[in-house]
């Protein structure tokens, strides 16, 4: 069994959309292309807007992901702990499907007696540590974020070092929204780790909207234009890859 | 992090509680709350008249994975690396499944409330047990991961430090999934956060900073110069200085290594403190130097009474010379 290479989209925002489609919409259209939505809304320290946690909750249940508000002082430990639990989640899933097949339709790893699980999450935890993963961060860049890009980028910083101590291969890049020109902007193409990104973020000038809809729908497109040409090109043509986009 | 309130009200357990397993039956009665954190609760409980600890969560892949461990634990021979593993079950509560298990009550003071009512001259000995119960874990394929003095329980009356919640504790060569800022070499930006024995080994120098700096502290610019900074702002650190600074930039490839290096410094330190104040043990040094005064003694006797011989036969010489 193998779960061959985790796809998310990690949307970090700090409040509600006001342009575009809906991303509630566009996380299930991500799902069923098999990749996962996952957010973290980061708030104020005393500011907590209902309608805006309501969205953030919405977005990572239609994506298949996890949520979770934070405080800009705790982004690091939570980014990479959303990620992993998305990641553990997507294989938790791969595994329930099997079992099914064996056992029968209704029966999921919580069903099996407390011995036969440990057996069954010794294998999601291995295939977690070694099976490949992309991310795609998309960052809400309106002006109520500006202060806290800073803290956006510690914790991405601390996001590559984090799962680039495992064992299997991960692939980063990054998107703003709103861009100079469109809705959503590339920031840092396909890349092993994330240390390129402290350059690009301080040239960052926030400000606009915040069409988070129509940003999940451009961040979705990219996956797949990145699929389609890998299959036109060698692997690690990595170059002419990245001049082709 | 902080755990979300439902499974908060859903792991409730009010001291009376009776927490039967579906699978094995067992009951076991809630005496009280013993702490809770980002994947459950844990609770003191009686069973068959025996105090045990007893974790429930809404996460079984959490709990399994505890479980996996603590029972590979087990098989390692005098197992002082964590609780002992007594049962796993479910447990239904108003319609809801919640994974638990049931594992020995290690009764004594988390490790910075130990320091605060005995001491903190306590910490130097209590490393040098954390880091010979490390090594004894790493010589088993283990890296304990999230290690701070939260998961570290001086056990009563016995004063041995026992290492307690297992949730970060990961394979050798695998990555680190669970870690404190303060205690992580990657926050501080010293390293990687692969499991290997020295992620373990600067966690206990910033331990051992840490019974200096109860408050700990936040990372400003460099990492590692304000750690050594803080090494240096406090004398009883400052002895230890050299064997922290090589914990911190991950030169000890094993936790004996520096244990050796650590209880070499102490030994020095000991000595040290002895020559400055020779009041506690002024009436054993005087009698250690009166014998010596006396061997003195003896000494210059000898050396006289070899003198006087040696005279002697060269007297003896010259006088048959002269005959």
């Amino acid at each position: 069994m193998n779960p061959g290479t985790l796809r998310q989209i990690l949307l970090i925002t700090d409040g509600c959309s006001n342009h575009g489609e809906d991303p509630s919409a566009m996380a299930a259209f991500a799902r069923e292309q098999g990749i996962t939505v996952n957010v973290i809304g980061v708030m104020e320290q005393d500011v907590i807007d209902q309608k805006g946690m309501q969205e953030i909750e919405s977005i990572a249940q239609t994506g298949g992901g996890v949520s979770q508000i934070v405080y800009s002082s705790q982004l690091s430990q939570t980014v990479q702990m959303v990620t992993r639990k998305a990641m553990t989640q997507t294989i938790q899933g791969v595994v329930n499907k099997e079992l099914q097949q064996i056992l029968g339709r209704s029966q999921t790893i919580d069903d099996l007696p407390p011995e036969k699980r440990g057996e069954v999450v010794e294998v999601v935890e291995e295939l977690g540590e070694t099976a490949g993963l992309e991310v795609l961060v998309l960052v809400d860049t309106s002006a109520s974020m500006t202060h806290k890009l800073p803290t956006v980028k510690e914790a991405l910083l601390d996001l590559s070092l984090s799962l680039n101590a495992r064992m299997g291969e991960n692939k980063f890049s990054v998107f703003v929204f709103p861009g100079k020109k469109s809705d959503v902007e590339k920031l840092l193409d396909w890349t092993p780790n994330l240390e390129a990104l402290t350059k690009v973020f301080s040239k960052l000038s926030p400000g606009g909207m915040t069409p988070t809809g129509p940003a999940l729908r451009e961040a979705l497109s990219y996956f797949k234009k990145k699929r389609s040409l890998r299959s036109l090109l060698s692997n690690d043509d990595e170059q002419f890859f990245e001049e082709s986009v | 992090m902080m755990m979300n309130n439902s499974l908060r009200s859903q792991c409730k357990a009010l001291p009376g509680t009776i927490i039967k397993g579906k699978w094995y039956k067992n009951e076991y009665k809630v005496i009280k709350e013993l702490g809770f954190g980002a994947n459950g609760i844990v609770y003191l409980a009686e069973f068959g008249g025996q105090e045990v600890a007893l974790k429930v969560s809404d996460n079984s892949m959490s709990i399994s994975s505890e479980m996996n461990i603590l029972k590979s634990f087990t098989k390692v021979q005098g197992s002082a690396l964590g609780p002992s593993l007594l049962s796993v079950d479910d447990w239904v509560n108003q319609g809801v499944t919640l994974p638990f298990y049931v594992m020995e009550y290690i009764k004594g003071e988390t490790y910075l409330d130990f320091l605060r009512y005995k001491g903190t001259s306590w910490s130097v000995v209590l490393i040098l047990q954390l880091l010979k119960n490390l090594s004894l874990l790493h010589q088993s394929g283990w890296i304990f991961g999230d290690l701070k003095p939260e998961n570290l329980i001086i056990s009563s009356p016995s004063c041995q430090i026992r290492c307690v919640d297992v949730g970060g504790t990961t394979i050798k060569g695998r990555s680190i999934k669970e870690f404190t800022e303060f205690f992580d070499r990657g926050y501080w930006g010293l390293g990687s956060r692969k499991a290997e024995p020295s992620y373990d080994l600067f966690a206990v120098a910033m331990i051992f900073l840490n019974s200096y700096y109860p408050n700990r502290f936040t990372k400003k610019t460099d990492g590692y110069s304000q750690l050594s900074q803080a090494i240096k702002g406090k004398k009883e650190l400052k002895v230890y200085e050299q064997v922290l600074e090589k914990a911190l930039l991950g030169k000890y490839s094993t936790a004996m290594e520096m244990r050796n290096e650590l209880l070499a410094a102490a030994n020095q330190n000991a000595d040290r403190i002895s020559r400055q104040q020779p009041s506690p043990s002024r009436n054993m040094r005087q009698t250690q130097s009166r014998s010596r005064r006396k061997q003195k003694k003896g000494g210059l006797l000898e050396s006289l009474l070899l003198v006087v011989l040696i005279s002697f036969i060269y007297l003896l010489y010259i006088y048959t010379k002269l005959l």
